[in-house]
């Protein structure tokens, strides 16, 4: 019954649904999500490549080790790892459909969030202060590319946070709140994948160079 | 009848389609191995622990790989059941992509490096 008998010849295949069948509102948003953040993924693989290739490339200017610190890189990573860990406690307790301490602990995210992009704007403000500029080389521009995209993720991901604590303030934990929110838990959870790659590849292999 | 059908239909799917849950052990397993696999490579390249830098970059490198597949299972939930196998098939065909983008332009780049002479050396030719 629900897929027909072929409209036109009987006897040839059917490679198709007659009739389309309807599905629940939001039903394929996590997989649409799922293949943006995929895309996105590619997005960085370019720039890692970029970084991968032009990273050894100081034109005489500054190298990683006189650049970065790494005490407060591992600051800065676990910030990024707590927020991550505050984000699955909303999900948590939004399954519970507990709304305050789902937005207690969405607000606890976005501080450690904030505090993440802060640490890194004064990194980078210390970095320009020096004359470790984007234009200084190869190297650093492409590593204000990398690491600046990603944080320019994160700041997005910190709009969308407070737009959905708006969202949860004005309507409570309905089920399209809830699909949106678990979009911003990937998209969160994303990009703290990505921040591995950029302290091993970046930071880590960079001062070991 | 029909209704019914595409309704019972529809609610497997959203349920067999949607995103697995984690619990809070789950969540707390996943965040500790994090912290470990996080706090390791730091460690290593801070102290200078290994002998041969060759050796701290490869064990550092083990680390972010296999930190990644902790995220990826404690906090994105993946598994190959979760939206019949395609969110699976997504990130695999994005694996590939990534494995190519990336390995190809190191390795071109590099063999494009080496066989160039830097003008400096070109014009002395020392």
């Amino acid at each position: 019954m629900t897929i027909a008998v072929n409209p036109s010849q009987a006897g040839e295949p059917v490679f198709y649904l007659a009739d389309e069948h309807p599905h629940p509102e939001g039903y394929s948003t996590s997989l649409g999500f799922w293949i943006y953040l995929m895309s996105d993924c590619l997005i960085f693989a370019m720039l890692f490549a970029t970084f991968g290739v032009l990273g050894a490339n100081y034109a005489a200017g500054p190298a990683p080790k006189d650049l970065f610190e790494l005490p407060l890189v591992a600051v800065n990573t676990s910030m990024l790892l707590l927020s991550s860990i505050t984000y699955g406690f909303a999900m948590l307790t939004m399954q519970q459909n507990k709304i305050a301490q789902t937005q207690m602990w969405l607000a606890i995210t976005g501080l450690f969030g904030l505090a993440f992009i802060g640490i890194e704007l004064s990194e980078f403000a210390h970095m320009i202060h020096e004359g470790a500029t984007p234009q200084r080389s190869a190297f650093l521009s492409a590593f204000f590319t990398l690491v600046g995209t990603h944080g320019l993720h994160v700041s997005c991901g910190l709009i969308w946070l407070v737009t959905l604590m708006v969202q949860v303030w004005k309507f409570g934990l309905i089920e399209a709140n809830r699909r949106r929110l678990m979009c911003l838990s990937m998209f969160w959870h994303f990009l703290d994948v990505v921040w591995i790659g950029v302290f091993t590849f970046v930071y880590l292999l960079g001062v070991l160079r | 009848m029909n209704t019914d059908i595409h309704a019972a239909h529809a609610d497997d799917h959203h349920h067999g389609g949607s995103h697995a849950h984690g619990t809070f052990s789950t969540y707390m397993l996943g965040f500790v191995l994090s912290v470990v696999l996080t706090a390791i490579p730091f460690w290593l390249v801070m102290s200078g622990a290994l002998p041969s830098k060759q050796i701290t970059a490869l064990v550092i490198m083990a680390f972010a790989v296999v930190q990644i597949v902790v995220h990826m299972i404690y906090f994105l939930h993946m598994n190959t059941t979760s939206e019949n196998g395609w969110s699976m098939m997504a990130l695999i065909f994005t694996i590939v992509m990534v494995v190519i983008a990336l390995s190809g332009s190191l390795w071109v780049m590099n063999h494009l490096n080496s066989n160039m002479m830097p003008i400096h050396q070109m014009s002395g030719m020392k």
